[in-house]
């Protein structure tokens, strides 16, 4: 049994980069219809970026918010500068841009700062919590930190004028328009905002798996699990898919260890946490394509 | 100086040109209403005066040439379009729609001013102003696009058939209103009607589009009594 809740709360911590990630995936796709395969690299980008500032002695707390702020600068010039001219370009070639940045900024990245595995000092102080040994403070950490993040998005998103014209510029391009709303740079900054998410989940995902160029490939993976579990439409959803993400690899990999240890068969166990994340996609894209909490998109053909 | 002057305007789409050198001028504080059948380029007008189809000509509103310039900054200029299709946010509240149409406004003031005399014009969006957009009637949603134009505050505003798909009785209230808003808040209209009755009923003058040309213009009362568009668009 306290096993099984230091799993949950793994799972929960693990979650909230998931969540983050998944958030930043969801920016884009509503605006734009695309999914940013380069959002992982980007975020490993930045975690870089924030070792760098660490390792010339910036104090934790400074590195942080500039790296989010470089984040966002970047990920605002990549939109105007790469993609701006290719609009009207067929989703395939989209596609190949996505994977050109991916490659560019893990050979960047590699080049920079070697692939060398590196640690990386949590920032968060060691405490340990009275009663409770299923939570390091790291995790404690990274869910408030996320936590933090959501609600300042959510604040943005629901009750500033600028994240008003944002949500209409990605719901009704056109209208937008039409209210005066300059899309094209709506766009942008939704690049500019995923990007910085992206930075948040990869700094505080780096003391867990070190820091290497290929560091988020698999995180990825679980964040885009996480939003199309949670609905690739919606915002909300795919936080909550995040979360279920996160914990469900844990307890699968749980039960396993349980099946294998009373009955000697082994099914699934640590090492396939990352084949249950492709099975999630698959069985959601099979059985409820628009996920938990998406709208279903119909198209008049 | 007139408010709003197309001059050899041609648009395509595509490799289709849907207007073939289309010239006229509307006079600030009027209404104008563009008549024509299925095709006839009414919608393409509209759509070209707001940079959303490729054009060609010139288009100048209140002097200064708008043509070729983006969408967002024509509006900005104080031109409110009310689209085909009433472009309703749908996933917003009526409340967020109107904030939407009202981001670009600095005075706040003003803005302000704007929402009541909406909510004056239009009380049952003042009654539904948590609910969903995209859960009203037609009729509703065609008053929320016309308030949502308003809410720009507008010099001009092009009206693209208010009248589709809506009972005889709510068309009536939107026509109503629509001439108060021309009278009171004194914003010029460009109308474009399949229901030329009613069209010319509303508007002081008239211009008849066929396959993209202007074949016709003049004051209504004269339009109105033209024998082929008597027979032709009006049934009688």
């Amino acid at each position: 049994m306290e096993q099984l809740f230091a799993q949950v709360a793994a799972g929960l911590a693990n979650g909230a980069i998931y969540a983050c990630l998944a958030l930043a995936l969801v920016m884009i796709f509503v605006s734009t219809d695309h999914i940013n395969f380069a959002q992982g690299e980007l975020a490993m980008f930045s975690a870089f970026m924030c070792w760098q500032l660490l390792e010339w002695n910036t104090p934790f707390w400074i590195a942080l918010p500039a790296v989010v702020l470089a984040s966002f600068v970047l990920g605002v010039g990549i939109e105007r500068v790469v993609l701006r001219p290719l609009h009207h370009a067929p989703v395939l070639s989209i596609v190949v841009v996505f994977i050109g940045l991916l490659t560019i900024f893990n050979s960047l990245a590699g080049s920079f700062w070697g692939h060398t595995l590196k640690a990386f000092a949590s920032p968060f102080p060691r405490v340990t919590f009275p009663g409770s040994t299923y939570f390091g403070s790291h995790q404690v950490g990274m869910i408030l930190a996320t936590g933090l993040l959501l609600l300042a998005l959510f604040v943005f998103f629901r009750f500033t004028p600028l994240g008003l014209a944002m949500r209409a510029a990605a719901q009704n391009p056109a209208s937008a328009r039409l209210a005066g709303i300059r899309v094209d740079w709506m766009l942008a900054l939704g690049w500019g905002l995923a990007a910085a998410i992206g930075a948040v989940a990869g700094t505080l995902v780096a003391p867990v798996v070190y820091l290497e160029p290929n560091m988020m490939a698999g995180i990825l993976l679980y964040g885009f699990a996480g939003a199309l579990v949670g609905g690739i439409t919606s915002p909300g959803g795919a936080v909550v898919g995040g979360f279920v993400v996160g914990v469900l690899e844990n307890l699968v990999a749980y039960f396993g260890n349980v099946l294998e240890r009373s009955t000697g068969l082994y099914l699934v166990g640590n090492g396939e946490k990352l084949t249950v994340a492709l099975i999630i996609v698959i069985v959601v894209l099979t059985l409820k394509p628009s996920g938990l909490f998406g709208s279903v998109i119909v198209k008049r053909v | 100086m007139p408010l709003l002057e197309v001059d050899g305007l041609r648009a395509f789409y595509g490799q289709t040109q849907a207007l073939h050198g289309v010239s006229f001028a509307i006079e600030p504080g009027g209404i104008t209403a563009v008549l024509g059948a299925n095709g006839a380029g009414k919608t393409t007008t509209l759509r070209a005066i707001c940079g959303m189809v490729a054009t060609d000509g010139a288009i100048r509103f209140e002097g200064k040439p708008i043509a070729g310039k983006a969408t967002e900054e024509i509006v900005r200029l104080g031109v409110g379009h009310v689209p085909e299709g009433r472009g309703t946010f749908t996933n917003l509240s009526v409340d967020e729609n109107l904030r939407v149409a009202a981001y670009t406004r600095r005075d706040k003031a003003a803005a302000q001013r704007d929402r009541d005399m909406v909510f004056e014009y239009f009380p049952i969006l003042k009654a539904r102003l948590t609910q969903q957009a995209g859960t009203l009637s037609g009729g509703e949603q065609q008053m929320l696009a016309i308030s949502r134009a308003l809410m720009l505050g507008p010099r001009l505003m092009l009206l693209d058939e208010p009248s589709f798909g809506l009972a005889p009785l709510i068309v009536q209230e939107i026509f109503r209103i629509m001439r108060r808003i021309n009278s009171e808040a004194k914003v010029s209209m460009l109308l474009v009607e399949q229901n030329a009755a009613l069209a010319l009923e509303l508007a002081d003058h008239a211009y008849v589009l066929e396959t993209g040309r202007v074949v016709m213009s003049g004051a209504s009362s004269t339009v109105k009594n033209d024998e082929a568009i008597r027979k032709s668009y009006l049934g009688y």
